[in-house]
């Protein structure tokens, strides 16, 4: 059985008639790294709430539909329990921090604290994970005195620490620089390696395409496509729902327009495959 | 209205230095990306131009004015900021006051308000929202409300802070289109961004910065040319820019149109 399990889930937020969720059905094993492509408001980051049980036990609305994680079902289970399994880490890092500590390292052992963890595998615990995302000269900042990048990574980190089965991201790295971004997927991948199930919303497609196993694509509440990084971050039902492709891509389709790429080499979504593919154009002349 | 920095410093309570010695001027209507590495000191850099923080040594001038000698709000007239998280911005019960705030603020009668908001409604395609509250929109439309709000000043700089962060495809056009229109009224337009792909395809001048103090500065061609700079600022270069070297090409190439030209000419040359 799937660790994480959707079946036929539609959601409609408080005070709208609009589902944000339509008919999904999904499945994840134990140690996927799946990620979420869409267009803005098309139903990534309540996917995210959702499987993290935000909705429906702190967002409440219209939940039909079953949930599972860990053979435990989402509306019979406490908000409490559930995070135990799942842990999310918010789009926007103002809105994880919880305001009431003082530094970065009191931030990061907040949620340990809360579940009476021991003083001495806390501090263990806390500081391992800020090595891990490499913030430990952080440890003594006060949380609001970060840049925006810093606060994503110790939001991050602020997750990181509870060893989720489950690690919900929702766009994790969009305010990091790219080598920081680059870190971020580094520690996430090691992650899902050692067995953590990943659940990632992102827009940046060509690292998606580096780092997922398996990719579903959003549009309007529903899944659209799902499948390999590569049949899905090419397939023309991306551009036709205004969700962003890689430039290489987009730069590989114009060149075949023009008999400038090879129509049976497959779209390149990285950088390695756009060498490799526009090389190859060159050399069969 | 030119920017004028001499000598700044910047160090945040408890001795965080933020910025350390920047010289820089921006003319008139420029269009200019700064890039550069998380606390590398981008945002606090941008946050001296409208006031929100004074030198801790140095001058900034904008136009004939020091900005120590200028409140934030009357700085306001000169520099909009559009900050990088919306939710520090917005605070008003619908779009058009929200929109409003700016322009009354600044003395503007009610005729030439109701002008500035309905530009910038257009601008930022808000026509459906205009009685809605703020914190009711997602958060692309709280990104394009706080947008609006700033162009509703019509100062003569504009700055961008992470205008793309979390903003899928389609709303990256809307703000590259925006940024093209204010451009083209003559707007000296001046972004922050770690997407550098964007900066290279809808900017002329890249600044990088690293440490707090400038790494780079010049035409947007120049910049994304020096690899080994940029990554020491933890900046990569545009992706097209990347494949182009890799593929050999000799000039360096920064959007699809420049990079297919080169493309063309070396699929010809073999």
């Amino acid at each position: 059985m799937a660790l994480v399990e959707l079946s036929s889930v539609t959601y409609t937020y408080p005070t709208t008639d609009k589902p944000a969720l339509k008919d999904i059905n999904l499945k994840v094993e134990q140690g996927e790294f799946l990620a979420i492509v869409g267009s803005n408001e098309a139903g990534k980051s309540t996917l995210c709430y959702t499987i993290s049980g935000f909705i429906p036990h702190f967002f409440h609305g219209d939940l039909v539909g079953e949930v599972q994680v860990a053979g435990l079902n989402l509306e019979e289970s406490k908000l409490n329990e559930w995070v135990l399994n799942v842990g999310l880490v918010f789009q926007n890092p103002f809105n994880q921090i919880s305001g009431s500590k003082f530094t970065v390292f009191e931030e990061i052992a907040f949620g340990l604290e809360n579940l009476g963890v021991k003083r001495s595998e806390m501090i263990e615990r806390v500081e391992r994970a800020m090595e891990l995302t490499g913030i430990s000269d952080l440890a003594d900042r006060s949380p609001y005195s970060l840049s925006g990048g810093q606060q994503q990574k110790v939001a991050l980190t602020s997750i990181l620490v509870m060893e989720p089965q489950v690690f919900v991201l929702d766009e994790p790295t969009s305010q990091l620089d790219p080598i920081g971004a680059r870190e971020v997927f580094e520690v996430i991948k090691e992650m899902s390696r050692a067995g953590i199930t990943v659940i990632m919303a992102e827009h940046k497609i060509e690292w998606v395409a580096e780092f997922a196993d398996r990719v579903i694509a959003m549009h309007d509440g529903q899944i659209i496509i799902e499948g390999s990084p590569q049949e899905v971050l090419t397939s023309p039902l991306l551009p036709e729902h205004g969700i962003g492709t890689s430039r290489y891509t987009q730069a590989a389709k114009q060149a075949r327009t023009e008999g400038l790429f090879s129509e049976t080499t497959p779209l390149p979504v990285t950088l390695d495959q756009a060498v490799a593919g526009f090389s190859g154009g060159n050399h069969e002349d | 209205m030119k920017i004028e920095i001499n000598n700044l410093h910047f160090t945040y309570p408890g001795e965080i230095i933020a910025l350390s010695g920047i010289n820089l001027s921006i003319e008139s209507g420029e269009k200019v990306a700064i890039v550069g590495q998380n606390g590398s000191g981008k945002t606090t850099l941008v946050k001296h131009f409208n006031g929100l923080l004074l030198p801790t040594n140095g001058t900034i001038r904008i136009g004939d004015w020091d900005t120590k000698d200028h409140s934030v709000a009357e700085l306001a007239s000169r520099v909009g900021y559009v900050f990088q998280n919306p939710d520090e911005q917005l605070f008003n019960s619908d779009v058009k006051s929200e929109l409003g705030f700016g322009p009354r603020n600044l003395g503007y009668d009610d005729d030439r308000t109701e002008e500035l908001v309905e530009d910038a409604i257009e601008l930022t395609g808000l026509d459906n929202y205009r009685d809605t509250n703020p914190y009711d929109l997602s958060p692309t439309w709280r990104k394009m409300v706080a947008l609006g709000s700033i162009i509703a000043l019509d100062s003569p700089i504009v700055v961008f802070d992470e205008p793309t962060t979390g903003q899928d495809a389609q709303s990256v056009e809307v703000i590259a289109r925006i940024a093209d229109e204010l451009h083209s009224r003559g707007k000296t337009l001046i972004t922050i961004s770690h997407d550098i792909d964007f900066c290279a395809e809808n900017f002329e001048r890249i600044i990088a910065m690293s440490e707090g103090e400038i790494l780079l500065d010049g035409s947007v061609l120049e910049v994304i040319a020096q690899e080994e700079s940029l990554a020491t600022t933890f900046v990569d270069p545009p992706q097209l820019t990347r494949l182009g070297k890799e593929l050999g090409f000799d000039q360096t190439v920064n959007d699809q149109a420049s990079f297919l030209g080169a493309y063309r000419l070396s699929h010809e040359q073999n």
